[in-house]
């Protein structure tokens, strides 16, 4: 794993790449020469594992492009559309306003263009999820630490643009931010002047192409693709010296000395934890041992309630990850391993090469500056229900424990005493409802992927009829796991738009409970044919043949195209009360 | 100067991403269909990182053809 690479690196590295079959369309527009940026954005993304197609707006013509609602931009059809423009060139237009007073509300000419901006792409129907650049902090230096006095001064006016981009994100859906400032403050020569005045180019092509990294993480956050659980190895990684060796009095933790580095590194993995990332441990301990200094050392930050699997042995690291793996129900692209042993970090590598396994520094000062700075976890959604994950994933190593006591699947699943809730779509499960179709990859019929302000759309829409589903069993609340849409096609016949369902409750029947309810609720409306679809991606082989099993006859010429005739349907035995 | 213009072969290759590129004194931006203002600016960058030299702005608009740059080079370098 590394830092971001150069221009050249880039270009060089993505001829490695085959191409992705996942298509992707966005569309760059800037106040400024683009090229080198599109250029590696189409790199970086073909790493990422997308194919993408870039539209790039005439040079500075932003506003145009966005108000002919002829313009290629909407011929186009972007799905994400990214806005960036240079500070250089908005100081220009600032410095040719006169009045120190039309100077002190520049900041809200910016924020109303912006809105503008929004508002006409919406009004034209473009839904594309929108990522404007902040503005770079660049101070003119004319009134140097005045400035937050003069509000006529040009940097005090960049920090209130950036602070109105911020509350216009808050409050509209698909708007996001993406900061230049935190990409540009590590490195010293992130323009090449000599260019900026010969060539137009605001910032050097390395530059460039770090921007592009950062956009493209954060288009796979967006489009479903990131990491969800940190693995932490023990002994100088989690706390400062060997457990085994030195004891728990012994062990470096807490407010003294170098133990306070580590303590930071467990304050940061607690606070990713309260954001919705698993915690799991993976170390070559003795497992009570191991245990002790989360149950029994005052200055330990994370507590044995934090972890959602912990594993404490003698076996290789790459099996143990793979158990992991397996209890949690998640890719093993979605895991981020840390430990202070280049051995190990290097088996890990070499057989789990999707895992990220990133480089560690050798001084443990520097363990958290150097993690936080590699953005592990971008995310381009949260819920409240995030914080709750922990428990649901160690309810599950219970269930885990059940099944090996029970010996056929019937007796094991009514011993789960299971109770479901389906209803339509709720007003208060909206945030959560997008968040499965974010990122739900593997159960998910059609991986089609909505924004709240979709899914709002859908729960007024008077052409869906639109299924949540909730459970929870003996050992605890799921919380709502499964969706179901359906759009109507004509007057007796829906079509399967979406169908998917969280993996922590696969072999639980909840599909054939869901059929049950749904099949009943089109009945009552007169409804007598469901059309589905399967749309097969990398990841959802795992329905590939759920249509099958839910009584559907498949097309005979077009394989992926199912068909229920409802007077058919006989109802589904399950478990579930 | 043909130590020179062989290095900046293999750079102009694979930054114009034309395996075809052999350069001498005379070849100018005409004579490469791919180097265009746009992989110029790309040139320029990567001419500089190899021989850890920067061009003055001046020096870049006098270019008129390869023998012009590697002069600049060896100019920066001594």
């Amino acid at each position: 794993m590394e830092s971001s690479l150069s221009f050249r690196e880039l270009n060089k590295k993505a001829k490695t790449y085959k191409t992705p079959e996942t298509t992707i369309r966005i569309a760059v527009l800037g106040n400024h020469t683009t090229t080198f940026f599109s250029k590696s954005l189409a790199n970086s993304l073909k790493i990422a594992n997308f194919d993408p197609e870039i539209f790039e707006s005439d040079y500075d013509q932003i506003d145009i492009t966005i108000i002919d609602n002829e313009s290629k931009l909407y011929k186009f059809n972007p799905e994400i559309i990214i806005l960036f423009e240079s500070t250089l060139k908005i100081k220009d237009n600032f410095y040719s306003l006169s009045e120190n007073s039309s100077r002190s509300n520049f900041n809200l000419d910016v924020q109303n263009s912006v809105q503008n901006r929004i508002s006409i792409l919406r009004a034209n129907g473009c839904q594309a999820k929108i990522i404007n650049f902040s503005y770079e902090l660049i101070d003119d230096n004319l009134y140097g630490n005045l400035f937050s006095k003069a509000s006529h001064s040009f940097y005090n006016q960049l920090w209130k643009i950036n602070n109105n981009l911020i509350d216009i994100s808050q409050n509209t859906d698909d708007f996001f931010i993406f900061d230049v400032n935190k990409y540009l403050k590590d490195s010293n020569d992130y323009r090449d002047w000599p260019s900026y005045i010969n060539s137009d180019l605001h910032y050097s092509i390395d530059t460039f192409a770090k921007f592009s990294q950062g956009v493209a993480t954060f288009i796979k956050a967006i489009k479903g693709s990131f990491n969800k659980c940190l693995i932490l190895d023990l002994d100088n990684t989690t706390w400062g010296g060997i457990i085994g060796d030195d004891g728990i009095e012994n062990i470096q933790i807490g407010s003294l000395g170098i133990g306070k580095a580590f303590t930071k590194l467990q304050k940061w993995a607690k606070e990713l934890k309260n954001r919705g990332i698993i915690l799991a441990i993976c170390s070559k301990n003795t497992e009570n041992i191991a245990k002790d200094p989360f149950i029994n050392h005052e200055e330990m930050v994370l507590r044995l309630d934090d972890i959602s699997v912990f594993v404490a042995n003698w076996k290789n690291k790459a099996d143990n990850i793979r158990y992991i793996k397996d209890v949690l129900n998640i890719g093993l692209d979605s895991m981020v391993f840390i430990d202070d042993n280049p051995a190990e970090r290097d088996i890990v590598r070499q057989v789990l090469p999707e895992v990220k396994v990133p480089e560690l520094p050798e001084d443990p000062a520097l363990y958290l500056p150097f993690l936080s700075s590699l953005n592990l976890f971008e995310t381009a959604s949260y819920s409240e229900n995030d914080k709750d994950r922990t428990s649901q994933y160690q309810q599950e190593a219970e269930r885990k424990k059940l099944v090996n006591t029970v010996t056929n699947m019937d007796d094991y699943l009514k011993s789960l005493e299971m109770v479901g809730e389906i209803t339509d779509f709720q007003i208060d499960d909206i945030p959560r409802l997008a968040q499965l179709t974010q990122r739900s990859n593997q159960f998910n019929l059609r991986t089609k992927r909505y924004g709240e302000n979709d899914i709002s759309n859908m729960v007024e829409s008077k052409n869906h009829i639109t299924f949540s589903v909730k459970l929870k069993d003996k050992f605890g609340d799921y919380g709502l796991i499964s969706l179901i849409i359906l759009e109507r096609k004509n007057e007796n016949t829906f079509f399967i738009d979406t169908w998917l369902m969280s993996c922590r409750v696969l072999k639980r029947q909840v599909e054939y409970y869901a059929m049950n309810k749904l099949v009943d609720e089109l009945k009552k409306i007169n409804c007598e044919f469901i059309l589905g679809e399967y749309l097969e991606t990398p990841k959802n082989n795992l329905v590939a043949d759920l249509l099958d099993k839910l009584s559907f006859d498949k097309d005979i010429k077009n394989n992926n195209q199912y068909k229920l005739n409802l007077e058919n349907f006989k109802t589904f035995k399950n478990y579930i009360s | 100067m043909n130590e020179y213009l062989n290095d900046l072969s293999n750079l102009f290759r694979e930054v114009l991403e034309n395996d075809d590129i052999t350069l001498n004194p005379e070849t100018t931006a005409n004579d490469i269909e791919e180097w265009d203002s746009i992989n110029h600016i790309y040139l320029v960058v990567e001419i500089e990182k190899t021989y850890q030299i920067k061009f003055k702005s001046s020096q870049i608009l006098e270019w008129k053809n390869v023998g012009d740059i590697v002069s600049a080079i060896i100019e920066k370098k001594s």
